[in-house]
């Protein structure tokens, strides 16, 4: 029996190797102290792109780009609605020509005051196309982008002309056209002031970046780990509540959620779907699932001539009513979704466009006249309709396949419709954005800032950046530009939804679900949110 | 031997370049990466066209393919797409990923022969046949649902470890993860030294070292065990190898930031700098292995020599 000792030996070393480990591990997080200077663990994704504010377009750097900065503008983080946060006013007499007031008093953590010019130069940076900055477009309503941005050819200006310094707490911006609501954008991170180590030593700030927002960070590992610590100096009202907030990178979520229901993590922000079951009993109220301010869509290729004819509008309205949303947000989601009854998202509130029902019948699932309408649009274009995703990310296997069962049933043929997975994202990406599709395809669109501006005009508007479906239509452009002349709000907001309305009855999308923001915290933290954006709102938080 | 290190220094160049140019074609193929930087909509134009001109992403694979290897052979590999340095990946990357596959390999060293010796010495008794059955079960349970299993036993139900490694991990908090990544490996050592003492033990020199009175100890480890190795060590050595690049299961259970995890994400985003430079350092380490492995030979069987 000499084996059997030597492993009942070898397995008491490990544990006691693991339990001393366990008893020494008191980094981080876990062993800090409660209260104010308590310190929130969360679980964080390695940014996809440099973390500069005109070049984060994901969730992961902007959350961490949200903590470390403030802008002119600052969404509520219940209501969503834009409020003033650096900015003292921001005035317009003709929705075209603004003036930016700042308040006095604030600055950036290394001391530098935040100014006119903190702004102006970083917008500057942010639409040069030299600097590859991803958000550049965000800058292409002020006038001059398209001499520091043209769309080919090299840049024939280094700053927009649009903008002017006034005074140290002024400065002014012209725009291409009207737009009222052009002040509501402002609260993007792509806005936000950099300081003048930014552009003095690029890469030191990279490795480091120096903000003006309630935390500043302390220490950063790419690819593993931030460690952000509140600024006691912080000007602004919306101090942090807690003593800082450590980001550690997770290449799976539910490593992350297993670290939460051991107690080695305070904050997961994504429960992972295969958790969605347990995730009442794991964790009963500290579990959140709210409305975040995504919609996922089937979008149509309007390029392919088949597509574009008045047979196939109609083809697209049964193909919407053949779709049994609430179901399959029930069994696969969970009620993590919540079936789409417009094109924009209920974190807009009713003020801000949201209107719940205003697609009507064409949304709802209704097998028979589902059926009739396809076949008098002379069935699917093709004879099958298929439906492109991405395989990689997103678990959307899952609901493309019910999308299909749903109409293969209502059509009584099992072939009618069927999946098209495509191995990467990027490759996916590449085939819808180079017109290579000729079937449907999974779209989705996680809104930049809550407007319904946001919802409609980037994605249907003709030509529009993500109008990537090529639809064209010329009652719905003039809609939205009038929307946009628009100087008052609640009246921009009802041309905006008369525009929406006549995407019930072209369907240039079909609008699935609104996404939700799903959290899971510890017991030892409270007062958790998840703002509109479904990122959780750090300063917050507070530790018991 | 000195010329036959030499002549197997000289085999490794051509398969150097062979392999990384198949990684490099094989990435190439996934088409576009530029697509993907932008996250749901369509990166404009100008700013695609600008990034991919500076990740050389324009030009044709061949003139892709002679640039970068150019660029290795002065120890630049590259940017990746966050805009860190390939070689600095490399450097938080391998440390981790090593120290993972020495735990694992010193497992699979110990705990693999000792159970192989004690079974091969003792055919047919319980103990044989309780260390079969259970070696059968680890080969045929795959790796995550034992690395899930364990993770939810020791780091939630029991508490003795934590579900997830930290960020730079020392050598204890990676013994449950090699245990795990090792299962499997361990199973087939026992299975292979078990299988090859069994066979020696009626070999001839050991029954003549039995017959000059040597001690047990001595007849079992330096005679029988010794020549009962060769096998054992072919499979480590090309072990080695899987064992670096084949973690990702276990590092994405545990969430260890080390070779795997920088692959998988190299991959999704279709990084090629950054899953032809990981690719081409395990290439290599696969080749030193091997090369390791068989020098071995002829220290554990003076028999086995070398032009």
């Amino acid at each position: 029996m000499r084996g059997a000792t030597q492993v009942r030996w070898a397995a008491c070393a490990v544990a006691v190797a693991l339990a001393a480990t366990a008893c020494g591990g008191g980094d981080g997080g876990d062993g800090g102290s409660g209260g104010a200077d308590g310190i929130v663990s969360s679980s964080w994704g390695d940014p996809q792109n440099p973390l500069e504010p005109a070049n984060t377009n994901e969730v992961q750097g902007g959350k961490v780009l949200d903590m470390v900065f403030r802008g002119l503008i600052r969404y509520d983080p219940k209501t969503g609605e834009a409020k003033n946060m650096i900015a003292e006013s921001i005035d317009s007499k003709d929705s075209q020509n603004f003036t930016i007031k700042l308040k006095d008093g604030w600055t950036f953590s290394d001391g530098e005051k935040v100014t006119a010019k903190s702004f102006v130069d970083a917008w500057n940076y942010g639409a040069a196309l030299k600097n590859n900055q991803k958000n550049a477009y965000f800058f292409q309503y002020i006038e001059g982008y398209d001499k520091v941005h043209p769309e080919s050819g090299s840049a024939s200006a280094e700053t927009l002309s649009g903008l002017k310094v006034v005074d140290d707490l002024t400065f002014t911006a012209k725009l291409t056209q009207k737009f009222s609501l052009w002040p509501d954008t402002l609260g993007y991170s792509a806005f936000v002031p950099l300081p003048k180590a930014f552009y003095d030593d690029h890469d030191a700030w990279l490795s480091k970046p120096v903000g003006n927002g309630p935390y500043t960070i302390e220490s950063y590992a790419k690819g593993s780990s931030m460690n952000l610590r509140k600024w006691d100096d912080y000007p602004g009202d919306d101090k942090a509540k807690n003593g800082g907030v450590d980001l550690k990178v997770f290449t799976d979520n539910n490593t992350a959620y297993t670290d939460l229901t051991a107690g080695n993590l305070d904050l997961v922000d994504d429960v992972p779907a295969s958790q969605l079951r347990n995730v009442e009993t794991d964790l009963g109220d500290r579990y959140i699932n709210t409305p975040a301010g995504i919609i996922q869509t089937l979008a149509f290729p309007f390029y392919d001539k088949e597509w574009d004819t008045d047979d196939a509008r109609k083809v697209r309205q049964g193909l919407s009513m053949a779709i049994n949303r609430p179901q399959i947000t029930d069994q696969i989601f969970q009620k993590t979704r919540t079936p789409a009854s417009d094109w924009t998202s209920p974190v807009l509130g009713d003020d801000g466009g949201f209107k719940k029902g205003l697609c009507g019948k064409e949304c709802t699932y209704d097998k028979a006249a589902a059926k009739k309408l396809i076949d008098e649009g002379g069935g699917i274009p093709g004879g099958q309709l298929k439906i492109s995703y991405n395989a990689d990310t997103g678990s959307h296997k899952e609901w493309v396949d019910a999308v299909c069962n749903s109409i293969n049933n209502v059509m009584g043929n099992n072939k009618a419709c069927v999946g098209g997975p495509v191995g990467t994202f990027a490759d996916f990406r590449a085939q819808v954005s180079t017109q290579k599709l000729t079937g449907a395809w999974r779209a989705g669109w996680q809104m930049d800032y809550p407007l319904i501006q946001n919802f409609l005009q980037p994605l249907y508007y003709t030509n529009a950046p993500s109008n990537d479906g090529k639809w064209s239509n010329q009652e719905f452009d003039d809609l939205v530009d009038k929307a946009n002349a628009e100087s008052d709000k609640a009246k921009a907001v009802t041309t905006f939804q008369d525009a929406e309305k006549i995407l019930v009855t072209e369907m240039p999308v079909i609008p699935l679900w609104y996404q939700n923001g799903s959290a899971g915290y510890s017991d030892r933290v409270d007062n958790v949110e998840l703002n509109p954006f479904s990122v959780p709102v750090y300063e917050e938080i507070t530790v018991k | 031997m000195g010329r036959y290190v030499i002549r197997r220094l000289l085999q490794m160049i051509p398969v150097f370049f062979g392999t990384t140019l198949l990684i490099f074609l094989m990435v190439n193929v996934m088409g576009d990466p530029i697509a993907g930087l932008c996250g749901d909509r369509q990166c404009d134009p100008a700013t695609a066209a600008q990034l991919r001109s500076e990740f050389g992403l324009d030009k044709p694979v061949w003139q892709q393919y002679l640039t970068y290897m150019g660029n290795v052979f002065t120890g630049d590999f590259g940017t990746a797409f966050n805009g860190q340095k390939v070689t600095e990946l490399m450097a938080t990357a391998f440390p981790i990923t090593i120290r993972l596959t020495v735990v694992a390999v010193v497992f699979e060293v110990v705990i693999g022969i000792s159970l192989g010796v004690v079974t091969g010495l003792r055919r047919g008794r319980p103990i044989d046949t309780t260390v079969l059955i259970l070696t059968l079960v680890v080969i045929a349970v795959p790796t995550f649902v034992t690395g899930l299993l364990l993770q939810l036993l020791l780091g939630v139900k029991w508490g003795i470890i934590k579900p997830s490694v930290s960020a730079d991990p020392t050598f204890d908090e990676l013994l449950v993860p090699g245990l795990v990544l090792a299962s499997v490996s361990l199973a087939y050592v026992t299975r292979l030294t078990r299988t090859s003492i069994a066979e020696n033990a009626r070999a001839d020199y050991v029954r003549t070292a039995v017959a000059k009175g040597l001690p047990r100890r001595r007849v079992v480890v330096r005679h029988l065990l010794r020549n009962s190795l060769i096998p054992v060590v072919t499979f480590i050595g090309t072990d080695v190898g899987a064992l670096m690049g084949g973690a990702i299961v276990t590092e994405r259970i545990f969430n260890i930031h080390g070779v795997g995890y920088q692959l998988y994400q190299g991959i999704l985003r279709q990084n090629s700098q950054t899953v032809v430079g990981f690719v081409t350092i395990l290439v290599l380490v696969f080749l030193a292995a091997n090369l390791i492995v068989d020098l071995l030979y002829a220290v554990l069987d003076p028999r086995i020599r070398y032009a």
